[in-house]
């Protein structure tokens, strides 16, 4: 097995059998989304109107919950140290950890919109914009996290200083997200022209964001 | 059988600084293959820091380290096994599924991972989570890394820790047949072992003189 495979199944191991995590990303973005509602009142066109915004600011907010989990771990129980003796940049190691984020927190919450559109009388027509969409977008989502978990290394409540530093990033995704599963807004043919600004958010943050967080990792490990 | 090392570490006017304040500078020193160093010295005197220098994980504040006999294309942290404080053991794995991670992780080279886990006895908990190991044996457990993959270098800090008797004796055992392999270790350790270290380096001396 590769160095790279090596830790990406380890990765996704851990995150499987210490359960917490998913479970906690997952539950978050349920509660946002089902006290939405509440807060709005019972308006059937308002909610169909807001659904895939509300929908895409509570996978955000799941995804950042859980970002902290990326490099936390393995900088307290003296990992990551081992992990940057070995074979592999460090940099490959941070995109490793941060495709196994996408894995194990990405699509699950993914998997779980369109069941939480329900809630929130989103068009059956916009589901499949969704998901695709998200699809396309959560990669980045992971990756950008990467980089807030690697800058707030060694630091106490970590989670909401993440939040600062990446929800800014996020807002590109946040855009281009909501305008693809909200086409009636702008004409018929607007799904793809966002889809693929989405894959490109998603393909520069893939290459680009490892090697920031790997800057940070060296500084962290000092 | 593995190949026998061939390669040595020296170390030129080597300096290191922690925040803003100098640990230890000039030093100097010279490994042939089969060597080791003891690096001895008070608390904070930074033993820790070198081993870490050495593995790529701090900077030099000056000088420099070299390999002579190693490839010239490989970074002196890739022929490194650093074993620091922390046993780098994941709790929710098996201590069989720790190795075999690390195993793969720095490349199998046709050792078995029995072997590995033999090497500290850690095969009768083959199968425990490593939650639930002792002090004692997650070290074993970190220090077993260092027969899941082959490496010239061996950086030990304060290996002996938490260690029981028939276990640092297993530890001199191991270090004895690393050396006589042709490789290097750097250890740093307060508790005598038996391994015969052909260097030997205080730090901290220069300023209680």
């Amino acid at each position: 097995m590769s160095p790279a495979r090596a830790l990406l199944v380890r990765d996704v191991k851990l995150a499987w059998r210490e359960g917490g995590s998913i479970g906690v990303a997952l539950g978050f973005y349920l509660v946002v989304v089902v006290i939405t509602p509440l807060g709005l009142g019972p308006d059937l066109a308002l909610l169909a109107r807001i659904a895939p915004g509300i929908l895409w600011i509570g996978l955000l907010l799941a995804a950042l919950l859980s970002a902290g989990r990326i490099f936390d771990n393995d900088y307290e129980d003296g990992t990551l140290d081992v992990l940057a003796t070995g074979p592999l940049p460090l940099s490959i190691v941070a995109g490793a950890k941060c495709f196994a984020h996408w894995l194990t927190t990405g699509i699950p919450l993914v998997l779980l919109a369109p069941i939480l559109g329900l809630l929130l009388n989103l068009r059956p027509s916009s589901i499949i914009s969704l998901v695709l969409a998200m699809l396309a977008g959560t990669p980045a989502v992971s990756f950008l996290a990467g980089i807030g978990a690697s800058l707030t290394l060694g630091l106490r409540r970590s989670g909401l200083l993440i939040a600062l530093l990446v929800v800014p990033l996020y807002v590109p995704v946040l855009i281009f997200g909501v305008s693809a599963t909200t086409p009636y807004v702008t004409g018929p043919s607007s799904l793809w022209q966002p889809l693929f600004i989405l894959c490109a958010l998603s393909l520069a943050s893939i290459v680009l964001a490892p090697i920031a967080a790997a800057a940070a990792l060296r500084t962290a490990l000092r | 059988m593995q190949k026998p090392f061939k390669i040595g570490l020296e170390a030129h006017d080597l300096a290191c600084q922690r925040g803003g304040r100098t640990l230890f500078q000039g030093l100097h020193f010279a490994l042939a293959p089969g060597e080791a160093l003891l690096v001895s010295g008070p608390n904070g005197a930074g033993k820790t820091s070198l081993l870490r220098q050495i593995a790529g994980l701090l900077p030099l504040a000056s000088g420099q380290l070299a390999v002579p006999g190693a490839a010239p294309d490989t970074p002196l942290p890739e022929l490194c096994h650093y074993v620091g404080h922390s046993d780098a053991a994941k709790s929710a794995l098996s201590v069989r599924e720790n190795l075999a991670f690390w195993a793969d992780f720095f490349g199998r080279d046709g050792r078995s991972l029995n072997e590995a886990l033999d090497a500290f006895g850690l095969t009768p908990l083959a199968n425990l989570p490593a939650g639930l190991l002792s002090a004692g044996q997650k070290r074993k457990l970190a220090l077993s890394r260092l027969f899941a993959a082959s490496r010239p270098i061996w950086l030990l800090d304060e290996p002996s820790v938490s260690l029981d008797a028939a276990s640092v004796a297993r530890l001199d055992d191991a270090l004895r047949g690393h050396l006589k392999a042709g490789g290097i270790a750097v250890v740093s350790s307060h508790l005598p072992l038996k391994t015969m270290f052909a260097r030997k380096l205080a730090l901290g001396l220069e300023r209680a003189a």
